[in-house]
């Protein structure tokens, strides 16, 4: 059974239609990457799955449930994690502190008003785990106001890794960063795979055809080739819409 | 780095406060000065009102503009259960606190549909119809209000119309209540709040709705508040609708302004100076609001973190 099930979705604002008819599926462990030209709907499509942006009509599922009339943070404690494409932390809390925050959303009650939070050990250890996947270890204790801006970018990975989630929702995870630190991007998200099912939206497409299990390729609002990098590759459709020239991918 | 919940340096700074309240009974005797006490008195229930008003303001980011409504609701309390024949200062605090809850949680789930200046103008709307309900009240002198017959009763004593009694009484509220919004501060709820404040949109990103927080927040800020209400209509020994009218609500943002948004300890500070400024200047002249104006304006322009603010910098300067 397919972790993330998207059946049908539409969404129109006034006469533009920015998803028509989007379905698509991703397995236990598989990396699903979405890629588009600018002004695809590609943002918007990930509006739809986290709960953000509600659709005219169609359906999103997690582990069979229907979730589509859910809000976004029941999303989120069900399994569905997002990270942003514009970095969204909680700047002036420490790097520590905006992960523990993330792992407390799951790990019991917030309704607590007496016991120092500060000091709950089982909560800044899974933190720093988060952290140690993400790369910002060494980073823990500093306000998150203080990172460069590819630090942001694992912190927004660390976020989302520490809500638990089933299915992660990476929103441009690489967007801004480049050269080495990209790469060593990718790298981490390598480690990552088979862990989570990913659904993975990208600009950089090496980086997708380096960890996409499954690439489907999204122009106006519409999906018209979903298959693995070596169909999508040599798709004539795909080539003419979106590849154009780039004989190097 | 200190995490974003650190206070225990601003802890320090309240002791020095509360130390120098505890002394205040002292002065007045040696002084043989009795308005010093019921001074001091209204100090503290402020100081109250402003710490739980700084609660939601500097922490969730909510300002409520009708924030004197429950010092009313306090207020009202004592004087309707009095004429009941309830006196225990007990029961009129959970009185008062009772009846905040049920208007905190309905306006706040009204409000807090809104946000901004949007907020602030709902909670005044809201501030104002419980305002006229009590001008209205004439059971209770409707506009003029009503007299005590009586302070409230301490365990079946009468031991609160000793002025130094009422005043202690009024610190150990103040302490105990400054405890408790520091610990909430704090906690886990202290740090969803906090999140709320800073990025709601992350919030719920990680699966925190902002709104339960926010409400819950908004309504723990306004039993607060009244029970600096129940000390007012103590001290004074009177109640009346100007315990609530939108000037009291707006000299409580001010005072949360002045000791430093996000800042218990300087909201403290903020109502400790504002009511001490008051009383000086309103000596000197009476345009003394004008000078009060001109004080908040640098305040506000040369530090903007309140007085606390240029404390923690006055001290940090060698850095």
């Amino acid at each position: 059974m397919s972790l993330l099930s998207v059946r049908n979705l539409c969404k129109s604002y006034g006469a533009l239609e920015v998803t028509r008819n989007v379905s698509l599926d991703v397995e236990p462990g598989e990396l699903h990457a979405i890629i588009g030209p600018n002004g695809a709907g590609k943002t918007t499509l990930i509006g739809q799955l986290s709960g953000k942006i509600a659709p005219d009509s169609g359906s999103v599922s997690l582990a069979g449930r229907d979730v589509t009339h859910r809000s976004m943070s029941d999303r989120v404690r069900l399994g569905l994690a997002r990270s942003f494409q514009i970095t969204s932390i909680l700047p002036r809390f420490t790097v520590l502190e905006n992960v523990a925050l993330a792992v407390q959303a799951r790990s019991g009650s917030s309704f607590r008003f007496f016991a120092p939070v500060a000091g709950e050990r089982a909560l800044n250890d899974a933190a720093m785990n988060a952290l140690v996947e993400a790369g910002l270890d060494d980073r823990a204790s500093l306000r998150a106001s203080a990172l460069s801006h590819g630090e942001h970018r694992r912190l927004e990975l660390a976020i989302a890794l520490a809500t638990n989630p089933k299915v992660l929702l990476l929103d441009e995870p690489l967007a801004g960063t480049g050269g080495e630190e990209a790469e060593a991007f990718v790298q981490r998200l390598r480690a990552l795979k088979g862990r989570y099912a990913t659904v993975l939206i990208e600009h950089d497409m090496e980086a997708v055809f380096a960890l996409a299990d499954r690439i489907s390729v999204l122009v106006y609002g519409e999906i018209i080739a979903s298959g693995t990098p070596d169909m999508i590759r040599n798709d004539p459709k795909v080539r003419a819409a979106y590849l154009g020239d780039e004989e190097a991918v | 780095m200190k995490g974003i919940q650190h206070i225990s340096a601003r802890i320090w700074l309240s002791l020095l406060i509360f130390a120098g309240f505890a002394t205040l009974p002292l002065i007045a005797m040696a002084t043989d000065d009795p308005f010093l006490l019921l001074i001091g008195t209204r100090i503290l229930a402020y100081a109250i009102a402003a710490m739980a008003l700084d609660l939601i303001l500097g922490y969730g980011a909510m300002v409520s503009f009708g924030h004197a409504a429950y010092l009313g609701f306090g207020a009202y309390a004592v004087a309707i259960l009095n004429s009941y024949g309830v006196t225990d200062l007990g029961l009129h605090i959970l009185g008062a606190v009772a009846l905040s809850a049920i208007f905190a949680l309905l306006t706040g789930a009204i409000s807090l549909r809104t946000s901004g200046v949007y907020f602030i103008m709902i909670t005044l709307a809201f501030g104002q119809m419980a305002y006229f309900f009590f001008v209205s009240l004439s059971a209770y002198g409707g506009d003029d209000g009503t007299p005590l017959q009586a302070r409230s009763t301490l365990f079946g004593s009468d031991a609160l119309e000793n002025d130094r009694v009422m005043f202690y009484t009024a610190l150990a509220l103040l302490i105990i209540l400054f405890a408790g919004a520091t610990r909430i501060v704090g906690s886990r709820f202290g740090r969803v709040l906090i999140g709320t404040r800073e990025n709601p949109v992350r919030m719920e990103a990680i699966g925190l709705a902002p709104f339960r927080y926010q409400l819950t927040a908004f309504v723990i800020s306004g039993c607060m508040t009244s029970v600096a209400g129940v000390i007012l209509a103590n001290q004074a020994e009177f109640v009346s609708p100007a315990f609530m009218s939108w000037h009291r609500s707006g000299e409580l943002i001010v005072m949360v302004v002045l000791g430093g948004i996000g800042n218990l300890t300087g909201a403290i500070g903020g109502a400790v100076v504002a009511l001490l400024l008051e009383d000086w200047l309103a000596v000197l002249t009476e345009h003394w609001r004008l000078l009060f104006g001109v004080f908040l304006i640098l305040m506000v322009l040369y530090s903007p973190h309140g007085i606390t603010g240029a404390l923690e910098r006055f001290k940090g300067g060698r850095k």
